[in-house]
């Protein structure tokens, strides 16, 4: 069987829906509306318009020559999901889930964000569509991404801070579910990676894939040769499976996924789950993780708040178990500083998280000589990211620095 | 074996049902934990169901949150469930059950836990994240040593659902009595009424009731329908607050709930 055709709810060993009974109804109800959504020509039609006219899809590629220079020489291209209105790949995701969440009749959405580009993009939907949303946020994220709460309650959202666990991501997650355990008759759960539970990761990956559906004709049409090789960040994997997906069955396209190493793979304090953790149950799926002897949970480290996760959909991890695609840790500095070079030799400023990729990519490009062709995901753009930036390379006037 | 089936069977012929007491192992020490849990029996529990504190505990509410949250931050470690099961079950004669989310039985693997657990004297476990779809290995492991197994049935499902959760579950079928997480409510949901006669309509033998009871009334309101009513978070705020002493007499106060006048 094609690579490509490979559906929920299980992926190989991974997967499944491990949730209480209480969400059973609702996603049996996401998934059956999926399931007829898929068929209705309609509903592919609106959900493209709203790409054409509203995200700005199909999204450019751009060639980086004075940022590959760095490495070697190899061409280095990006896929800029960064253009997309709301600044990243995730608004493709809630366009489509939003458009669902009409279908079956709810009138609230709520979603967990780490980044806040998920919240933003999903408070961006439920303006559009005249929704009431919560978002989850947790409380080191709503510190370190304070742009993004401010956009978010601007667009109309009720942004709540996670105080519980690591106050991260995997927390937010914790408390949405709670939400929709209590509020599940109004209330769809927009996710906003391709783990949780079936039929989220099938079906956010089939809202992302577009990416690099786009991205291998763009490819194509400008070298006339598929790429050498696709690489992206991993936080939860919506990004990557994005891009990764329309290469699966290209045997000869390697395929690299970035996670974030943190201070270093080999420190305690990292979020590469693929690379270092192995298999459990967390938020509803079997996938990698990172936990102890006694299955709690680990906390993840990184720079960055979308990376900042211990688990990754399951798709990626039965293509990272049967070998189609290889997974690395990038560690913080080197994300800096590859958003820094991108940043000077471009004038293209991304996410931290698309960061990660870009450095894989330097590596890359180092192993695979001149001769090779990188497409990268550039998941996102810099602009939520400048205070973190600014203070990770001393830019603001001292009087201003607190 | 010391299963619940016996239990729940004599305290409905006696009085109205079973009383079904929770607490968390390790809070606020595997001690003081061990200590209330046989207090628990001791003033009218008939059946214990212990929780084995979990980092991403995504069926409960704040007041076990917290108490699992600084059970963790104390050290827990899954051997201390272990240890706990048997040492109540050495003290008082209560079938003692483990509620556990699924992923620390996965890495302790799901056979070697289910030997160690009926060696410690347990009766089974309650598994608030596992469905019967995804149960396979565990209803292996479980017929194999005779375990209990508690699935959970909600108010959201189906027909369909509700008869392969009853044919999944020995012991008794967990009505989730309201859509929501672990915690006290001042009312208790009308879909518990409905659910438990479906389950009943369905062939369940005994189904229990809990989330959100809190006090003697609710249990007997729920033992007018129900063969067990379960109480948590009220358990453990009153551990919380005052101690094994507040725990105990909640305890009684809530046994009382099991005999109608
Ligand atoms: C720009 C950007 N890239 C990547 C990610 C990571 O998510 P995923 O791995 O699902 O693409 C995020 C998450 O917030 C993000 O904002």
């Amino acid at each position: 069987m094609a690579l490509r055709a490979q559906t929920g709810p299980y992926f190989g060993d991974f997967g499944g829906r491990f949730v209480p009974e209480s969400l059973i109804a609702a996603l049996d109800e996401l998934g059956e509306a999926y399931s007829l959504a898929k068929l209705d020509p309609a509903f592919a039609e609106e959900l493209a318009e709203l790409g054409r006219s509203y995200t700005g899809r199909p999204s450019i590629i751009t060639e980086v020559p004075r940022f590959a220079a760095h490495a070697g020489g190899a061409r280095i291209i990006l896929k800029r999901e960064d253009l997309n209105h709301t600044g990243s790949h995730k608004i493709n995701n809630v366009l489509g889930q939003a458009l669902l969440t009409k279908r079956i009749g709810k009138t609230r959405v709520i979603a967990e964000t780490g980044a806040g580009q998920h919240g933003v993009a999903t408070a961006t939907a439920a303006a559009l569509f005249d929704l009431d949303c919560t978002i989850y946020m947790g409380e080191v994220d709503t510190e370190r991404q304070a742009l993004n709460v401010a956009r978010m309650r601007l667009l109309g959202a009720e942004v709540i801070a996670v105080t519980s666990g690591s106050r991260t991501l995997k927390d937010a997650i914790n408390d949405a579910m709670r939400d929709w355990v209590t509020n599940v008759e109004t209330t769809n759960y927009i996710f906003g990676t391709v783990a949780g539970p079936h039929p989220f990761p099938e079906m956010v990956r089939d809202f992302q894939k577009i990416i690099g559906e786009e991205a291998r004709q763009q490819v194509l049409d400008l070298t006339g040769a598929l790429p050498t090789a696709v690489a992206a960040c991993v936080g939860g994997g919506s990004n990557a499976i994005g891009l990764f997906h329309a290469f699966l069955d290209d045997a000869d396209v390697r395929i690299y996924g970035f996670e974030a190493g943190g201070e270093g793979a080999e420190t305690p304090r990292h979020a590469a789950t693929i690379t270092k953790g192995r298999p459990g149950v967390l938020h509803g799926a079997r996938s990698f993780m990172l936990q102890d002897e006694d299955g709690q949970t680990i906390e993840s480290h990184s720079i960055s708040a979308g990376l900042d996760y211990p688990g990754v959909g399951p798709e990626h991890s039965w293509l990272a178990d049967i070998g189609r695609a290889e997974y690395r840790p990038v560690t913080d500095d080197e994300a800096m500083q590859a958003l820094r070079l991108l940043t000077r030799t471009e004038g293209i400023i991304p996410a931290i998280e698309s960061a990660h990729a870009l450095a894989g990519a330097l590596e890359l490009a180092r192993e695979l000589g001149p001769d090779a062709t990188i497409l990268v995901n550039l998941s996102g753009r810099g602009d939520k990211d400048m205070d973190t930036a600014a203070k990770y390379f001393e830019l603001y006037d001292e009087e201003n620095a607190k | 074996m010391r299963t619940v089936a016996p239990v729940i069977a004599r305290r409905n012929d006696e009085a109205d049902g079973a009383l079904i007491g929770y607490l968390p192992v390790g809070f606020p020490t595997l001690d003081e934990s061990v200590e209330a849990a046989v207090a628990l029996v001791e003033n009218g529990v008939d059946i214990l169901e212990l929780g084995l504190p979990y980092s991403d505990p995504v069926m409960d509410g704040p007041v076990i949150q917290a108490a699992t949250q600084q059970a963790l931050a104390n050290g827990f470690r899954l051997s201390h469930g272990f240890e706990a099961v048997r040492r109540i079950t050495e003290r008082v004669a209560a079938p003692v059950l483990i509620m556990t989310y699924w992923n620390p039985v996965v890495q302790y693997g799901v056979d070697r836990f289910a030997d160690d657990l009926a060696a410690a004297g347990g009766a089974g476990l309650i598994t608030p994240d596992l469905i019967p779809d995804e149960g396979a290995d565990w209803i292996a492991a479980s017929d194999r040593t005779g375990l209990d197994r508690v699935f959970l049935a909600a108010p959201t499902s189906t027909d369909p659902r509700l008869a392969q959760t009853i044919d999944a579950s020995r012991g008794f079928v967990y009505a989730v009595s309201t859509m929501g997480i672990t915690g006290a409510r001042a009312d208790l949901d009308e879909a518990a009424r409905t659910l438990v006669g479906r389950l009943q309509a369905a062939g369940a033998e005994a189904s229990c009731v809990g989330v959100g009871i809190s006090t003697a009334a609710q249990v007997a309101e729920v033992l007018g329908y129900a063969q067990g009513a379960i109480v948590g978070s009220a358990l453990v705020r009153a551990l919380a607050e005052g101690g094994v002493q507040a725990a105990g007499s909640l305890a009684a106060e809530l046994a009382r709930g099991t005999r109608s006048e």
